[in-house]
């Protein structure tokens, strides 16, 4: 019994080893957001295309549809775009933007040039939209459901992997 | 030519630290004479060979050859000479390298400085340093090699990272290197004295000045990492307790409380096998802070580039090395002795309860420190564990600890008396309260926990005064000169009050700078003042320059005070072009009593104005100061003569041998 | 010569005027204002710094949004200044904070369940810590005294035992 004792730092040890080698798989910078199984804040923002037409959240009830967070400035955004772009064509999901903290000009020529998946982008120029969604980083893309309920948020650009392992699965499940 | 001799090198240092692991350890256990002799200068041309390469990759650093990977991610054309030496250590690979010619100059120290070790115990320590150095060669060569070239070089490098051209590169990783590094000295001793069996005071004596010295190298470095913080970073501050600071502070903790068992251990015999283990804890430390920073599982503004494989690779080093350690410990520490019988109030139990209390601060910050993780690996969320816990969990531990800094010292071995030491004790108690208040009242600041902060301060003092008094006190019997008794007192005494009057000294910058500095953000116009203190701020105007490889703004600021100058500070913001950024350089005048410190902000109604951020932080130099105290205090105790070889062959008789 | 004086003659006149540009002109850095405070509202301030200095900026990850320079930390400092001004309380700003961030957003963690280990931790730690040094200390008492090595004479003939 006097020798248990000395066993206590070796074990000890192995536990916080066994921690740090399950942290070698984890990404502490990555935030998850707390949205998810919540409504989606409420918003009206103008269209980047035309600023007189309005765009609400309840104007989408009733139906399944993406929200893609994009910007002009935003490098890592043309990595995925080309790969939004196809699989826009699909039509699996109604695509919209949102253009996040950028100018009309740019990011309407950012979309003629490198192509528009979007049903329409909506333009939140000083970012408070953003913010109310927890954007901390472009791109971001969010699955929202039939009855406005945040589903699915992807941080950083989408792959080929993201959309087939975790999207398509999403929308069959909330389209059925 | 020069990078692949440097690899080469390496290889061969590889070579000679797998022999050194295995042939003076297999000689010490077999009683082969000729195989421990080859410890030393195994250890010698070890460091010789990493030396060699380190070289090397300098030489490559300072000629600009860029066909070297990783000499054209950390430096450029345009970098001055001193920073790109510095540049050797700015990333991953490179401060490998330093780690290893660390390790491996501390071991020839230990075959240099090591006459009255016996045979066997210097052939099992230097074995053990070697597997050590034999782990990070491997580490080094298999996954981190700084020689890697490049097929394409570029014309010129990506440069170092703006914020690491400073003087405070050049030194703060070499000495915080050498401090954690020397902490693998202490581990051989330990993990040697489990193998061969011979822990005993003879052990504790020997550890004591190593452990020392790397203490004292960890201090320093751990005190300029946060003094340039301060100078550099522009933010005002000087700890965030961000994952690396509190990777190297951890360490230092454990060898604090190290070198007060190691006290304890030597006088007395007692509570070896604790000793032991915090030998062994040090280190871990060391090495795990070395794979927090480089594995990507904490985020961190140190950080360096992480990968995955490097990160598994440390991890396994640390399972081998601390895990074989803590079970060589679970297995050889219940035989070891209980030393000398002491009361429940002695300095001995004192002792003990600074390190409860020192490895009770070392868990929370490691607790504060992994929390993150541990939530995050078991699915349940993440947070952020930031200042605010760890002021709040750090400091009421600490208190207690300054208490027994001022009664520890007063205790006699074996056995003390409370209502005795109380009654010696309570003028330095009552003194430390009255003026602790009276500094706040004269302040106009009765704030408790500043009041609680300056009393810890001047109890130091006062119970220092106490024990000092005490000991220049004429003795009675035989008629002795004041100075006659200042000498009678041992150098590691005084080097040990040296070192607590450095804590008080950083607790009172603490509590001064805390409680009484002043802030104040305005728009400045050419011509416009403001008064902090009694100090006059008027701006100049903010002019254009260029650096060596930055553009800049440069602020002009007088400072008057009474009407009479004091000086003028120049705040400047700076653009690196080739690393793309901005850096906030502070305008900072230190002084004895007090530093002000001006930055920059942004320009305001297109340049006529600009924002300017003016602090008035009263002794905050005192912080540093402190701890450079600590750390002379710490030399003076290393030096002190029952370790000094020169002194112990004259005084034969005197010298005890183990038995 | 006194008659020079009943008439004042146009370079006289400029003369004059230049002495008085010139009192101006010393006079204008007593005019050289107190230099404005950055902000309107000082104990606003003082709110803003407390609690945006507990905030963790989600992009450089490893400062407050007080001092990070990135874009989000900028808006966000702006929506608790707006805040601030509606009046909300602390509380009230926290909780906006995180129900779009979650608790990664605060440096201070929150007091739940899943923290209780890391809040009284170190309490735990230090009641372990003694109350182990007391089992040892009494196990160490009931031994028999041949168990233990003998006192170093040396050290006991020191008055000060250093």
């Amino acid at each position: 019994m006097k020798s248990l004792r000395y066993i206590l730092p070796l074990l000890a040890f192995l536990i916080l080893a066994g921690f740090l080698a399950r942290g070698l798989n984890l990404d502490p910078r990555e935030v998850p957001s707390p949205l998810i199984g919540k409504p989606a804040p409420s918003f009206a923002l103008t269209r980047l295309d035309d600023p007189a037409a309005t765009f609400k959240r309840d104007d989408m009830l009733g139906k399944v549809w993406m929200l893609n967070v994009w910007a002009s400035w935003c490098v890592a955004c043309r990595e995925e775009h080309p790969l939004l772009v196809e699989f826009s064509k699909r039509g699996l999901v109604p695509i919209y933007g949102l253009n996040y903290k950028d100018k009309r000009p740019d990011g309407q020529g950012w979309l003629a040039r490198f192509g528009n998946p979007y049903n329409a982008s909506l333009f939140d120029d000083d970012g408070r939209v953003g913010i109310d969604f927890g954007v901390y980083g472009v791109p971001e893309t969010f699955i929202i459901d039939k009855q406005g309920v945040i589903r699915l948020k992807h941080i950083g650009p989408l792959t080929p992997d993201v959309i087939r392992e975790r999207i398509e699965p999403m929308l069959s499940k909330l389209n059925a | 030519m020069i990078p692949e001799i440097g690899h080469f090198a390496l290889w061969l240092a590889l070579g000679v630290a797998l022999m050194l692991s295995v042939m003076p350890m297999l000689g010490a256990t077999r009683g082969r004479a000729d195989w421990m002799a080859l410890a030393r200068p195994a250890a010698t041309l070890q460091f010789v060979l990493v030396a060699f390469a380190f070289g090397c990759l300098v030489a490559a650093f300072v000629g600009n050859d860029f066909s070297v990977l990783y000499v054209a991610s950390n430096s450029n054309t345009s970098l001055p000479t001193q920073y790109r030496v510095a540049a050797v250590w700015g990333g991953h690979e490179g401060s490998m390298l330093l780690w290893l010619l660390m390790l491996t100059g501390w071991a020839f120290a230990v075959a240099r400085f090591s006459k009255h070790l016996p045979g066997p115990v210097l052939a099992r320590i230097l074995s053990v340093m070697g597997v050590l150095s034999v782990g990070f060669l491997l580490f080094l060569l298999l996954t981190s090699n700084p020689f890697d070239r490049l097929a394409n070089p570029p014309l010129d490098g990506r440069d170092l990272n703006p914020l690491l051209q400073d003087p405070g590169m050049v030194f703060h990783p070499p000495m915080l290197y050498m401090g954690y590094v020397g902490l693998s000295v202490a581990f051989s001793f330990a993990v040697a004295a489990l193998i061969g069996g011979n822990l005993d005071t003879t052990w504790a004596r020997w550890t004591r000045p190593w452990t020392t010295v790397a203490w004292i190298f960890l201090t320093i470095g751990i005190a300029m990492g946060s003094g340039w913080a301060y100078y550099e970073l522009g933010w005002g501050g000087w700890w965030f307790w961000d994952p690396v600071e509190n990777a190297s502070f951890m360490p230092w903790l454990v060898a604090t409380a190290l070198i007060h068992s190691l006290a304890v251990t030597e006088k007395r015999g007692s509570f070896k096998s604790w000793t032991v283990l915090l030998a062994i804890l040090a280190f871990s430390l060391s090495l795990l802070g070395t794979f927090l920073v480089r594995s990507g599982v904490l985020s961190s503004v140190h950080a360096f580039a992480t990968d995955p494989r490097r990160g598994l690779f440390i991890l396994g080093f640390l399972v081998f090395v601390i895990g074989a350690s803590l079970a060589l410990y679970a297995w050889r520490a219940p035989k070891v002795g209980l030393g000398a019988r002491f009361e429940w109030v002695s300095r001995e139990t004192f002792l003990l309860a600074n390190n409860v209390l020192l490895m009770a601060a070392c868990g929370a910050v490691l607790l504060g420190t992994l929390y993150p993780l541990l939530l995050d690996a078991l699915g349940m969320g993440k947070l952020s564990v930031g200042p605010p816990y760890f002021d709040t969990v750090f400091v009421p531990l600490m208190t207690p600890l300054i208490f027994l800094i001022g009664i520890g010292p007063l205790a006699r071995w074996k056995q003390a008396e409370l209502p005795q030491l109380a009654r010696r004790l309570r003028w330095a108690f009552g003194a430390a309260l009255v003026v602790a208040v009276l500094t706040n009242w004269w302040r106009g600041h009765l704030g408790i926990v500043s009041t609680l902060g300056l009393m810890m301060a001047f109890w130091i003092v006062a119970a220092l005064a106490t024990d000092l008094a005490d000991r220049l006190r004429p003795n009675g019997i035989v008629k002795t000169s004041l100075w006659h008794r200042a000498g009678l007192i041992p150098r590691a005494m005084i080097g040990m009050m040296v070192a607590h009057l450095g804590i008080a000294v950083f607790i009172f910058g603490v509590t001064m700078v805390k409680s009484g500095e002043i802030e104040r953000d305005v728009k400045m116009a050419v011509g416009d003042t403001t008064e902090v203190l009694g100090y006059t701020f008027t701006f100049r105007g903010v002019q254009a320059l260029m650096g060596p490889n930055y553009r800049a703004s440069q602020g002009t600021l007088d400072v008057t005070r009474d009407g009479k100058a004091v000086i003028t500070l120049h705040p400047e913001k700076r653009i690196f072009p080739v690393a793309g950024a901005t850096m906030t350089e502070a305008a900072i005048d230190t002084g004895f009593t007090r530093d002000l410190y001006v930055s920059l902000g942004e320009p305001i109604d297109n340049g006529a104005a600009w924002i300017v951020r003016v602090y008035v932080k009263p002794f905050i130099s005192w912080i540093w100061g402190g701890c450079l105290m600590m750390a002379f205090g710490g030399f003076l105790a290393a030096t002190d003569r029952r370790y000094r070889a020169k002194v112990r062959q004259t005084q034969g008789a005197d010298v005890k041998v183990a038995a | 010569m006194h008659n020079s004086h009943t008439r004042p003659r146009p370079g006289r006149l400029l003369v004059v005027l230049g002495w008085l540009l010139a009192l101006c002109a010393t006079a204008l850095p007593a005019l050289a204002n107190d230099a404005a405070p950055a902000a309107a509202d000082p104990a606003l301030e003082a709110r803003m710094t407390r609690i945006t200095a507990e905030l963790r900026c989600l992009v450089c990850q490893n400062q407050t949004i007080a001092d990070s320079n990135a874009d989000l930390a900028v808006d966000l400092r702006r929506q608790v200044r707006e805040m601030l001004s509606k009046g909300d309380d602390d509380a009230k700003i926290i909780q906006y904070m995180t129900d779009r961030y979650g608790d990664f957003v605060l440096y201070r963690p929150p007091v739940k369940a899943t923290t209780w280990l890391l809040w009284f931790g170190p309490a735990l730690m230090l009641l372990f810590g003694f109350g182990a040094l007391a089992v040892v200390m009494r196990r160490r008492a009931r031994t028999a005294a041949e168990q233990f090595d003998a006192d170093d004479p040396a050290l006991f003939a020191d008055p000060h035992q250093s």
